[in-house]
């Protein structure tokens, strides 16, 4: 908190001895070193427009205040989708006019381009992460996992499963394994006998169940033998694999995606300049090299085959991605208008069946 | 009350030793026997081993070595809370989650005395030390002095035959002390009981006991009733430790039928009862009673050796006078005159030759 | 200073003439105004930092105005129709009327939400709802319907008037694991929906139970640190203190190191043949760890007060006991353990605390069955759901004022030593 106080302080001295450097507020760490690399030196390299880049905790939190109290000094924040649809909602972020974006490479228009349902009214995507199963490869030696359903199957993949102690993204995994293409999961859950279905699929691994809380749990759960598959986000089983060379590997059969991206709050001091920082970032190539830094992948299709090499080495980074058409086969798209309306049903339910036997 | 013999001791210690550490010995060979009904008083500085050794006879320290005997029986093994004996702390102890009457009634509850007798013998108790009326009382909303009657009252509730006293009156004002060593030495009469007393004050160890053990580096330096601690001390330590009194350092020149003429570093000789001194030049410390000291010529015995002294200062202290002189090249050689009439009147820097009857001059050991 | 009272003979006076009394306030006036300055920076601190705050947190728990601020059409008609009416096409026109306003003030999705806590999946209903609303013609019954059929749901009717007040008893409702039913009442939330109340009963036990055995951990350590000489107790003290100087993760994790299924514990029984390798004991991602790893956290705590009681209760009492005939046992019983009350008293009621507000260990180690109810607060909180946060933390608090009142009952408050 305090960092963010000395950060805006900061910012508003900045803000107004410079008006012409464009701020964006992002999350820090790798993620914001990617976005640097990839968006914002090329953007002043091309435009001679400075780009400050400002971390925080969660963007959403001071976009939200700085509105309110009409004093805006951030020009793009970097913001996670449900934030981005509640603070649009709210009329905090400016709409944007999807016909300006620029074609993909491919020459695909833009709202073709960008996967389907990941563009929203106030928010351009930028990357995707996803919640897949993780499994630890030196368990299983000969015949590995290789659908959702593998994780749910005791008999032929005997050992424990981490699985994520929330609702969202279990509940669509369940189904997933059950059967249920991708496209239907959401319509059947809003039915009882959806959701009755699914929690059936997970009574029968609930024994055998190891739940996870953070992030960071899984990895640890496999590195530790404690669970041999687990449901992970990506990106810590990347690191995992990448850093720490762990035998893990990932199916991506059944993932449930999730997006982040760029929106530009009401009232922001350089919106035009904010708008085609935006532009510029958003197009394939960015989005593409973007990838390359961190195993998010690009929200634009065409972007998919121009992605490179991992960042230092020699190995491609496209496998790796949420993203990739190969790991695209049977994926589904976390859905927002959704968890919005049962997110708190569903876990107060979720729950309810954790705490019985 | 005479010495008990070995044989019909009540309390005995026999070669009692006590170390904490295992390197150095807190009690060393102790050997004391303690009649049915005597008061006896553990006296000595802190550190001398007395506390030690009454933790030992109420059984909460065991003995490295020895064997404690309580009316014949060896104690060693028994533990506290079956030696029926009474206690008194220093601190008095008075739980203070209880009342009083509920502290009363702790050692006969455990005893598991009826309820009626119990109440009997509570009324019995406060009475005995006026405390009737305070029965529903808190221990913290009494004086120190009521707080020490009920600690007393307790530890005689049960009627133990030996009650042991932990410098119970440490606590309490000069003059509260000297009427609670009345009401104790009272009660220690009337009831019959034996009691053993632990104190570092020398007054009250005087005007209570039938005897006195004089507690110093572990040992007992001195048992003997009070008037013959303090006319008789049979060594220096004893001598010091109790009383006032005037050390003067020399070497014994002749020894004959129970007298001792003793030469002081500046030349003077003295007369002096051999004590601690066997043979002809020994080193010793001949010791006096102020009291005993006389400057007047008439009040000496015949051909007693006198010693030149300058007056160096005179109190006035109501019932005494007290001067302070230099003696054989030493400033604080005291004498005490009875202020009555016709007493002569010493000045400042006066000269006067002081002297005593040798049975008063006592030749201990050096140290 | 003060206008002097009337002098009545009975009054005393000062030398001056003043009467004592006040002559007394005014000079003491100066060291209260004194003393007030003094004391004022803590009192800000807590006015701010904690009346405010849970004054506020009561009023959430009560208060609710998303659904209520934007809807004044709807607000007339229920105060004019009773509970029951069938809604007419007045009361669709008083919807549209507000979904319009929605719109314009972007307030659909905070309506919305409203509504969703007492029924689940009628967010989106306002929120696309409102986007058209301008558009809607009469008659707006059939309008709506058309658009979704679920605004006939007589359950959205029944939530939408307990919304439209902003004063709400709906979330201790939820909490009670009741719902609004079609026609208005209470009744109890499907079978695999309840969670609140047996995850309080089971909060309240887990609680005591960790309370119980840091206890009796606890009391030997005490009394050993407070019947040794002050330099070993010192550096036993450090030992017993170690644990608040290492981060809570990190002791949570080292927890799970130990005790999980490849873990110290297991692997050492498994090497020694006490158990089989399939035969692995359960002892962390469950209701066992989330126990285990709460007592070490929470032991401190305990041995603290305790020892500050311990240390100075004079050994005479307890040798006072025995020379008075008491058994060991009998002196533990009677007089010592009597002395410490205030110790326990302290020790268990801020383990219990601390224990029933606890969620970071029972969501890392806690498992299935190992959850406690902060770990629900906690939900809502990152859900931003701060009426149901609010009324969880205000249930938790009223339980932990019921067993303080009990407390205070049975060895009375003043009996409390903290240290």
């Amino acid at each position: 908190m305090k960092k963010i106080l000395i950060l805006s302080t900061a910012l508003c001295g900045f803000a107004a001895s410079a008006q012409a450097d464009i701020t964006v507020m992002g999350w820090g760490g790798a993620y914001a070193n990617s976005q640097i690399e990839a968006y914002f030196k090329p953007f002043t390299a091309a435009t001679g427009k400075k780009v400050v880049s400002v971390d925080s905790d969660n963007p959403a939190t001071p976009v939200k205040s700085q509105v309110e109290a009409n004093n805006v000094t951030i020009d793009v924040a970097v913001l996670e989708i449900a934030d981005a649809v509640r603070l649009c909602d709210e009329g905090a972020l400016v709409p944007f006019d999807f016909s300006a974006l620029p074609n993909g490479a491919d020459g695909t228009g833009a709202e073709d381009d960008f996967i389907a349902g990941t563009l929203t009214e106030c928010m351009i995507p930028t990357d995707i992460f996803s919640t897949v199963v993780a499994y630890d490869a030196s368990k299983f030696p000969d015949a590995p996992p290789t659908s959702i359903a593998d994780f749910f199957d005791l008999e032929k993949f005997p050992g424990k499963r981490g699985i994520r102690k929330n609702a969202k993204t279990t509940l669509e995994m369940a189904l997933m394994a059950d059967g249920v293409p991708a496209a239907e999961v959401y319509a059947l859950l809003e039915t009882d006998e959806g959701v009755d279905r699914a929690f059936a699929k997970l009574d029968t691994i609930k024994k055998d169940a190891v739940f996870w809380e953070a992030g960071a749990q899984p990895p640890q759960l496999l590195a530790d033998g404690e669970v041999v598959m687990t449901t992970a986000y990506n990106g810590r089983i990347f690191n995992a694999v990448q850093l720490e060379s762990k035998p893990f590997a990932i199916v991506w059969d059944g993932q449930v995606f999730e997006w982040e991206g760029m929106a530009i709050p009401k009232g922001a001091p350089n919106e035009a300049d904010a708008l085609e920082l935006i532009h510029f970032a958003t197009a394939s190539e960015q989005l593409a090299k973007a990838a390359e830094f961190i195993s998010y992948g690009p929200p634009r299709k065409s972007s998919a085959s121009l992605v490179g090499n991992i960042q230092g080495k020699e190995e491609p980074m496209g496998p790796n991605l949420p993203t990739d058409p190969a790991n695209m086969t049977n994926a589904l798209g976390s859905s927002l208008d959704f968890w919005v309306d049962r997110d708190i049903q569903l876990n107060e339910r979720f729950n309810a069946w954790l705490a019985s036997n | 009350m005479a010495a008990a013999a070995e044989g019909d001791a009540y309390v005995a210690f026999d070669h009692v030793q006590k170390s904490y550490d295992g390197v150095s010995l807190v009690v060393k060979d102790l050997n004391l026997s303690i009649a049915k009904g005597e008061f006896l008083t553990m006296l000595g500085p802190s550190g001398s081993g007395k506390t030690t050794c009454l933790m030992m006879l109420a059984g909460f320290e065991t003995a490295t070595h020895g064997e404690i005997r309580l009316d014949g029986r060896n104690i060693n093994l028994v533990p506290p809370h079956k030696r029926g004996i009474g206690m008194v702390f220093q601190n008095y102890a008075l739980f203070p989650h209880m009342t009083v009457g509920e502290n009363l009634s702790f050692p006969l509850e455990v005893r598991g005395m009826g309820k009626d007798e119990r109440e009997t013998r509570i009324k019995r108790a406060l009475d005995m030390v006026q405390m009737g009326a305070f029965a529903s009382r808190r221990p913290a909303q009494l004086s120190g002095g009521q707080q020490q009657r009920i600690a007393l009252a307790r530890a005689l509730v049960f009627d133990p035959a030996l009650v042991l006293m932990d410098e119970p009156l440490g606590a309490l004002d000069k003059q509260l002390r000297e009427h609670m060593q009345f009401e104790i030495k009272h009660l220690h009469e009337r009831l019959g009981i034996t009691v053993v007393y632990v104190t570092h004050d020398q007054g009250e160890a005087l005007t209570m006991s039938d005897r006195v053990a004089v507690f110093n580096d572990g040992r007992i330096q001195q048992l003997a009733p009070p008037a013959d601690l303090y006319e008789r001390p049979e060594n220096s330590f004893v001598a010091q430790f109790i009383g006032e009194n005037n050390k003067l350092p020399g070497t014994v020149e002749e020894l004959s039928q129970g007298k001792a003429l003793v030469r002081l570093a500046t030349g003077e000789l003295i007369d002096a009862t051999p004590v601690n001194v066997t043979e002809k030049g020994q080193k010793t410390l001949v010791s006096i009673r102020p009291e005993r000291v006389e400057f007047k010529p008439e009040m000496m015995p015949a051909g007693a050796h006198t010693i030149g002294a300058e007056v160096l200062e005179v109190i006035y202290m109501g019932d005494i006078l007290r001067a302070r002189l230099r003696v054989a090249g030493s400033d604080d050689f005291v004498i005490k005159m009875r202020n009555t009439l016709g007493q002569t009147k010493l000045d400042r820097g006066q000269k006067i030759n002081v002297g005593w009857h040798p049975q008063d001059a006592r030749a201990l050991d050096p140290s | 200073m003060t206008p002097a009272a009337p002098i009545t003979p009975a009054m005393l006076t000062t030398a001056d003439g003043r009467p004592l009394k006040a002559a007394l306030a005014a000079a003491q006036a100066r060291s209260k105004r004194r003393a007030l300055f003094l004391v004022l920076p803590l009192l800000l601190f807590v006015v701010i930092s904690f009346v405010i705050p849970i004054g506020q947190m009561l009023q959430r728990s009560f208060y609710h105005d998303g659904f209520s601020k934007s809807a004044p059409a709807l607000q007339a008609w229920f105060a004019e129709n009773p509970l029951g009416t069938e809604p007419d096409e007045a009361a669709y026109a008083a919807l549209v009327a507000d979904l319009a306003l929605m719109q314009e003030t972007r307030a659909a999705g905070d309506a919305g939400t409203r509504i969703n806590y007492t029924l689940p999946g009628a967010r989106s209903l306002y929120t696309s709802a409102a986007r058209g609303a301008k558009k809607l013609e009469p008659p707006f019954k059939e309008a709506l319907l058309a658009e979704d059929a679920k605004w006939a749901d007589p359950r959205l009717w029944v939530a939408m008037r307990s919304a439209a007040s902003p004063w709400t008893a709906d979330f201790y409702m939820i909490a009670a694991d009741l719902q609004l039913a079609a026609d208005g009442g209470v009744e109890r939330a499907p079978e695999t929906q309840r969670v609140y109340v047996a995850l309080y009963i089971k909060t309240i036990f887990l609680a005591a139970l960790i309370t119980g055995i840091c206890l009796l951990l606890a009391f030997p350590i005490a009394h050993l640190l407070a019947t040794l000489p002050m330099a070993k107790a010192n550096l036993l003290l450090i030992l017993v203190l170690l644990p608040f100087w290492t981060s809570l993760l990190v002791r949570t994790t080292s927890w799970i190191v130990l005790l999980q299924d490849q873990g110290v514990i297991n692997s050492f029984l498994v090497y020694l043949g006490a158990i089989g390798d399939d035969g692995r004991l359960r002892m962390i991602y469950n209701q066992t760890g989330t126990i285990i790893v709460m007592v070490h956290i929470l032991l401190p705590f305990m041995v603290l007060p305790l020892y500050s009681v311990m240390r100075v209760i004079p050994p005479s009492y307890a040798r006072a006991a025995r020379s008075l005939g008491a058994t060991s046992w009998t002196t533990f019983r009677r007089i010592y353990l009597p002395q410490t009350l205030p110790g326990i008293g302290a020790g268990a009621l801020l383990v219990f605390i601390l224990a029933v507000g606890y969620y970071i260990t029972p969501a890392l180690v806690g498992g299935a069955d190992g959850m406690l109810y902060s770990n629900m607060i906690s939900f809502h909180m990152n859900k931003a759901n701060w009426s149901m946060a609010a009324a969880l933390a205000t249930l938790l608090l009223l339980g932990v004022l019921v067993l303080y009142w009990l407390y205070d009952r049975l060895v009375g408050i003043d009996n409390l030593k903290l240290g």
